[in-house]
């Protein structure tokens, strides 16, 4: 069965270390440093999430995009009970997610964007344990594992420990592990950073498999063709809210024109720029920084020379010409102006 | 629930059977050396009378039982909430997260039993001749083991949630060393007469009433605190330490 999950004005301020960097808690600051005290010194406040609403479908590959620091993690961390909201609610079908935390637990599998792996355990005991955490019967938790590690191909290195285990292996059985109890609701936090594209096509194969069967997955990522070939629905997310959100098709299509001509020209005039939108085929010109002018067209390549004339004939020269096709690249650079991977 | 608090019992019992010879190397092998040097050579070479043997046999359990409490539950929690979060999973396990601290506790205080078990007889055994043990309450001693290895492992909960790795080199010489020396472990509370505000000061220590206790219950022919303070110390640091563990783990695991 699958289930919806929605959120509703979700806020997160971080007054300590913020998720990226709570792994390392403790390590700064003073020796036995009681919370309490150290918050005092150290305080920060950081806004994670600023009034997120959400609601991804039932059955559902939902995305949610973004660069660093957006917020991704924390709404999965707020969803999977990992994060206590500041503001806001959330819910898991109809448990209210920090109301409900076991219920929730018991119905969602979790990859983290870093594999926490239980290194005091071996591959085949990481999924036996976790099998058990949830009350799969031993004979089942047997033969789960031994499918899931054939089918992440870790039957090979099964009953070692993981510790000598490759980052590429270790992603691969934190996947395994949070689909081991057969959760309803997947969540991947950028499952395939630091995968080599052999992996990541089998990854993406397997979470295409996993929807079919009708559950929920969200995933987060940076990745533009991760979202546009897996996800049905994308959030466009930054600094903490939802910029954007539809299918990558849909998304595409309301970037003004679907294709981004950038041009470097100096020197770069008003009246140039004025030209430069009366060409044919074009809907917008935006100027970027000194001396650059971002073209949205609905043609690429094709329309390069009417534009190259336009400079030349306003005596300005170009010093660099970068075409991109229709993409959520181009998207997130149109709400926000800036790129995702900055 | 219950089926997941064993799942995570078992666990941790499949991993300290995985590390046992050199777990048990770790928390036996400093109470054994003590034995051999105070109960064993300064004992036969008359530097001490041989009455010393039994006055230190349960100090030595109750620092064999502390370390190993501390260290079963305090290392792990230090190093599972480190980067790696590699305590995310049992986060995740369908239970509360506060019995997920409560089954550290529990798999600690099996741990600080254990060694308890073990070094009693060990140490018997190392010492020689001259040992006068008594189990004149066995009931009593047993709760007493009970609430000192409670005590332990709550005690290494605390400290294990609010010490970072690079610390903890300074746990140990900051907290567990004058812990161990302050803690009648080699002497008794009574001992400290002629030192009366270090007599007093060390009542903050929870050892103290470890200590004092299992001498109350194994020798209780030598001096001792009465049963009523070891009870109310015990006590007390219990719930403390329970408390404080707990709530040190609910502030470590959810962001």
């Amino acid at each position: 069965m699958a289930l919806t999950i929605r959120t509703e004005s979700l806020r997160k301020v971080y007054t300590s270390a913020p998720p990226s960097a709570s792994a390392g808690r403790g390590i700064a600051g003073a020796p036995f440093a009681w919370r309490g005290a150290s918050a005092g010194r150290q305080r920060i406040d950081v806004v994670a999430l600023d009034d997120l609403t959400l609601e991804v479908a039932a059955g559902e590959i939902f995305g949610l995009l973004g660069p660093n620091g957006a917020g991704k993690s924390t709404t999965v961390g707020i969803l999977t009970t990992r994060v206590r909201p500041t503001a806001g609610r959330a819910w898991i079908g109809d448990e209210e997610v920090w109301k409900r935390r076991v219920s929730v637990k018991r119905r969602i599998g979790v990859v983290p964007q870093r594999p926490n792996l239980d290194f005091a355990l071996t591959a085949r005991e990481i999924l036996l344990f976790h099998g058990a955490y949830f009350g799969i019967a031993p004979g089942e938790r047997q033969s789960r594992a031994r499918t899931l590690l054939e089918r992440f191909q870790l039957t090979d290195r099964a009953d070692q420990l993981v510790v000598g285990f490759s980052g590429g292996m270790m992603q691969r059985l934190s996947i395994a592990r949070a689909m081991m109890h057969e959760p309803e609701v997947l969540f991947l936090d950028e499952p395939s950073s630091g995968l080599d594209p052999q992996t990541r096509l089998l990854l993406w194969e397997i979470v295409r498999e996993y929807g079919a069967r009708g559950r929920t997955i969200v995933l987060t990522t940076h990745n533009m063709e991760e979202a546009d070939d897996l996800c049905g629905r994308v959030a466009i997310v930054d600094h903490g809210r939802v910029i954007a959100l539809g299918s990558p098709e849909a998304l595409k299509a309301t970037v003004p024109g679907g294709h981004l001509i950038r041009l470097q020209i100096s020197p770069r005039s008003p009246e140039l720029l004025d030209s430069l939108s009366r060409a044919v085929g074009v809907t917008q010109v935006r100027p970027v920084g000194a001396s650059g002018a971002d073209v949205y067209a609905d043609r690429g390549g094709p329309l390069v020379p009417d534009l190259l004339n336009r400079v030349l004939a306003a005596g300005a020269v170009v010093s660099d010409v970068h075409i991109s096709e229709p993409s959520l690249e181009n998207l997130f650079l149109h709400h926000t102006g800036r790129s995702l991977r900055d | 629930m219950t089926r997941t608090f064993f799942a995570l019992l078992s666990r941790d019992a499949h991993v300290a059977r995985r590390n046992f010879v050199p777990l048990l190397l770790q928390t036996l092998l400093q109470p054994m050396l003590l034995v051999f040097v105070f109960g064993r050579i300064l004992t036969t070479s008359g530097y001490m009378p041989v009455e010393y043997k039994s006055l230190l046999l349960p100090g030595i359990i109750a620092l064999a039982m502390m370390l190993a409490g501390i260290q079963a539950v305090a290392m792990p929690v230090i190093s599972e909430f480190q980067f790696t979060r590699e305590i995310e999973d049992r986060l995740l396990a369908p239970i509360e997260i506060e019995w997920v601290a409560v089954e550290k506790i529990f798999a600690g205080m099996i741990q600080a039993l254990v060694a308890g078990l073990v070094v009693l007889p060990a140490a018997w055994f190392t010492m020689g001749r001259g040992v006068a043990l008594a189990f004149p309450h066995p009931i009593y001693f047993g709760v007493l083991c009970l609430a000192v290895a409670l005590l332990s492992s709550s005690i290494g909960l605390t400290l294990g949630c609010s010490v970072g790795q690079t610390q903890i080199g300074l746990m140990f010489s900051l907290v567990l060393a004058p812990m161990i020396f302050f803690g009648c472990t080699y002497y008794p509370w009574s001992a400290l007469e002629k030192f009366p505000i270090l007599q007093k000061a060390v009542l903050v220590n929870p050892m103290v009433y470890s200590s004092e206790g299992l001498r109350s219950a194994l020798v209780p022919q030598f001096p001792h605190l009465p049963l009523a303070a070891v009870a109310g110390g015990l006590i007390f640091f219990n719930a403390l330490f329970v408390s404080l563990g707990i709530r040190q783990f609910r502030r470590k695991a959810v962001l």
